[in-house]
């Protein structure tokens, strides 16, 4: 090779030619531009053997590489031999570990607060809404909707259900009260519903009177006006006469400790139809009739006998999804909160 | 032998002289350091007040402006902060704009006379231009600095060399630090220095720059034009024969040959062949070649030729600023009958005039409104729709503020629930809430009606940001009987 050159230049050919005089040069690449690429193939070889690229049998598993001397990531549940070296299951650890750190001071504070006083506060109802809408995405939005919008049923239970499988919690109706601590009861011990069927005590021409009746309280704007409108006074002798104000009260606006509907409201839980209404008012709500519409909210605290809790969720996570539910739009104002502020007015005369 | 076979001949000859061209390509390779002369001329000074405009990179950084730093390049914080002016993520579109900017006034300026960047601004020639400024005055003049290469190590070579490399390193973490100051407040900056208090990210600033300034301007030198820079290598396609670089007057100048004593030598161009022109070329090229990579316009050679010129009597210029259409005696044109220029002024004035608009509407409150989609709209126990709004409100002052919802437009007797309650904005930053608006359902018609919400300074009403977004209804069944 050394003995082909260039007769011009007098620099090196590879001693190939063609076309008489045509001859490639060899001339080298810069020192430098070499010694980068040496460089960089000998720290190629480097990192495999710090970090886990090549299996070996040294390291104890094949798979941790031989570790970086000085390198100090310990690890609980982990060999202290291993400190120095890097796995992806550390890093994610140490990640997480540092997102625990800055959820810390609101986690410790949710801990011992009340649901109410957590809505008091602007910047923790800030930070429960945003764990909330996990949290209810999760565990809630199967039956409730996601973002609390309800979920219409289908399939095998379409007709028993004739409307939502559980309840809008968008809106400002609440069958079982919608304030901070009563969503929060509701949340954690669960609610039945309950309606006796009355196909046995009421005829169906009467059942068709009450349903008309009770159509007429929610379109026209309340039972006044219902007792006013004669085209429904069969139904209204009906409602005043057998046991509906038992439960739905005088007034027929329900009763919040016992679950029973407002039916002068314009939101129906379950068909607002004629046929709908007439459905549950024959069959009921859980009266054991497999014609019955069901609804059943689960309880989602449980403690064993030493009061430890035993559920999925515990009393933080059911009260950051009190506190969702709350904000979304409906959650109703408490009285007793608001009552410190009130009495703070003498006091500062 | 017929005639074709004697052309044929010709042409083959020809061909194979290409070939002896090449000893004029000797790629430079940085084996031999280039010890450039340094030559007093007006090219020269100019260069010394061009250059030292990089004062400003390294004093600017200290000047207050209302008690903070004049021009804070926060990336940390996600905020620039020029003067009074504080440029916020959305704002930094502008940014686009400058680059684009910045490049076309790199192009037009390349056209018209060629790399003016590189010969007097460029970064690259001013650290080298200063690098070997301290080399000379320490090491000498060109000839003892070769001298002193080549020489066997003796405790002279150390001390004088471990000197200059001393200083060098001494500038060059200088200009490391004075690089980060810019991107963190300048004198809390000093203080953590001091006392080895700096971040990771401002250690391996200070490391990255302060090793490049070192490198790049003490070692590769030249090679960083010649084998580094992109600039260098597409410079040619927006140079061309009418734009303006330093040049050697073939014309003139040749035959070339060395002056002799006492002697007039016939046909003898002006050229006396005495390499000064080389001597104090910083990229060590021979301009006499013609256009190159390695040349970056920089004038020295024609101080130099120009020096040599009034010496012997000859006049100035053999070589100078001139097109290749000038040299070559053809029809110059001026600035403004070349169509590119106006092409170039275009965009220019394009980039400007956006930087303008967007520096003079950067308003101070922006609002952006994201009704929910799921679900549109909620109907209420008392037959209201009512519709969620997610509002962001982004304070681009330096102050924080309360603001106030409204609305207009929308539903008939609508209520913004909530609405009453200040909302606190924090300067700089971004707020997010939600506000309700809830309508009697008898007035909701259409399924869509638009709304415009508006968040007013509670403090300062001239201070606000209008959205326009829409109010969701359901579909409604006798909208045809309330017309």
């Amino acid at each position: 090779m050394s003995d082909n050159h260039d007769s011009a230049s007098g620099v090196p050919t590879s001693g190939h030619v063609w076309d008489d005089d045509l001859a490639d040069f060899v001339n080298q690449p810069p020192k430098w531009w070499m010694l980068g690429l040496t460089a960089s193939a000998i720290w190629v070889v480097v990192y495999l053997l710090i970090y886990p690229a090549i299996p070996l049998p040294s390291a104890g598993t094949f798979f941790k590489g031989i570790g970086l001397p000085g390198l100090n990531v310990p690890q609980p549940g982990v060999d202290a031999k291993d400190n120095n070296k890097w796995t992806a299951i550390k890093e994610l650890s140490q990640d997480q570990a540092e997102l625990d750190a800055v959820r810390k001071p609101f986690e410790d504070k949710i801990k011992v607060m009340t649901p109410a006083a957590i809505l008091a506060d602007d910047k923790l109802t800030e930070y429960v809404t945003r764990s909330g809408k996990v949290l209810f995405s999760d565990n809630c939005a199967a039956c409730h909707g996601q973002n609390g919008k309800g979920t219409f049923q289908s399939g095998k239970f379409a007709m028993r259900e004739q409307g939502y499988m559980a309840p809008i919690l968008l809106d400002d109706d609440w069958l079982y009260g919608g304030k901070i601590d009563d969503i929060y009861t509701s949340i954690s011990g669960g609610r039945q519903g309950m309606m006796v069927a009355h196909k046995d005590s009421l005829s169906a021409q009467q059942i068709d009177d009450v349903a008309k009746y009770v159509k007429a309280m929610s379109e026209e704007g309340g039972k006044d006006k219902a007792d006013a409108d004669s085209a429904v006074a069969a139904g209204k002798k009906v409602f005043a006469e057998s046991d509906c104000t038992a439960c739905h009260g005088a007034d027929a606006k329900g009763m919040a400790a016992m679950g029973s509907a407002n039916l002068t409201d314009k939101i129906w839980r379950f068909d607002g139809s004629i046929a709908g209404i007439t459905q549950t008012i024959t069959y009921g709500v859980n009266s054991g009739d497999p014609q019955a519409r069901v609804a059943i909210m689960p309880v989602w605290l449980k403690k064993d006998e030493q009061g430890h809790v035993v559920s999925k969720l515990d009393e933080t996570a059911i009260k950051k999804l009190a506190v969702y539910v709350y904000k979304f739009g409906g959650g109703q104002k408490d009285e007793v909160a608001a009552a410190p502020a009130v009495e703070a007015v003498p006091a500062a005369k | 032998m017929s005639e074709a076979t004697n052309k044929q001949l010709d042409n083959s000859s020809n061909v194979t002289d290409i070939y002896s061209e090449h000893i004029e390509w000797a790629t430079n390779l940085g084996e031999k350091t280039i010890h450039a002369k340094r030559a007093p001329g007006r090219f020269r000074t100019l260069k010394y007040f061009t250059e030292s405009l990089w004062l400003i990179f390294f004093f600017g950084a200290y000047l207050r402006w209302n008690g903070k730093q004049a021009v804070l390049l926060d990336v940390n914080n996600r905020q620039f902060h020029i003067f009074n002016i504080t440029i916020l993520p959305q704002d930094i579109w502008m940014v686009s704009l400058l680059l684009l900017l910045m490049a076309m006034t790199l192009f037009a300026v390349t056209s018209v006379a060629s790399r003016v960047f590189c010969g007097y601004f460029c970064f690259q020639t001013a650290w080298v231009d200063l690098f070997t400024w301290i080399e000379e005055k320490i090491e000498g003049n060109p000839n003892k600095r070769h001298k002193l290469d080549a020489a066997p190590l003796s405790l002279h070579k150390i001390r004088v060399k471990a000197t200059k490399h001393l200083i060098w390193f001494a500038i060059a973490i200088f200009t490391g630090i004075s690089f980060t100051v810019w991107f963190v407040d300048a004198h809390s900056y000093w203080d953590d220095l001091l006392h080895f208090h700096l971040s990771a990210i401002e250690k391996a600033t200070l490391f990255a720059f302060t090793m490049g300034t070192y490198v790049l301007a003490g070692f590769l030198r030249e090679q960083t034009c010649l084998w580094l820079c992109p600039y260098a290598r597409i410079q040619a396609v927006m140079a061309d024969s009418q734009t303006i670089l330093p040049a050697y007057d073939l014309q003139r100048g040749e035959p070339r040959g060395k002056l002799q004593k006492g002697k007039v030598i016939e046909k003898q161009g002006d050229c006396i062949d005495c390499f000064q022109c080389v001597q104090v070329c910083p990229t060590g090229v021979d301009i006499r070649d013609g256009q190159q990579l390695g040349c970056i316009t920089c004038g020295l050679c024609l101080d130099a030729c120009d020096s040599v010129m009034d010496k012997i009597g000859r006049p100035r210029g053999l070589i100078r600023y001139a097109s290749l259409d000038e040299l070559e005696g053809r029809s110059v044109k001026k600035i403004y009958q070349h169509p590119r220029t106006f092409i170039y002024v275009g965009i220019l004035l394009l980039a400007l005039s956006g930087i303008i608009y967007g520096l003079t509407h950067l308003g101070n409150l922006t609002l952006r409104v994201a009704p929910e989609r799921q679900p549109l709209y909620v109907t209420m126990s008392d037959g209201s729709i009512q519709n969620k709004y997610t509002f962001k409100v982004l304070n681009k002052t330096d102050k924080d503020v309360e603001v106030k919802v409204s609305a207009e437009g929308g539903i008939p007797g609508q209520i913004l629930v909530d609405a009453d309650k200040p909302q606190l904005i924090h300067h700089g930053k971004a707020a997010g809430f939600t506000v309700f608006v809830k309508a009697p359902g008898a007035n909701v018609h259409e399924e869509v009606t638009k709304i415009e919400f508006r968040v007013v300074n509670i403090l300062n009403p001239a201070m606000s940001a209008e959205y326009d977004t829409v109010f969701n209804g359901p579909e409604d069944e006798h909208g045809h009987e309330h017309k």
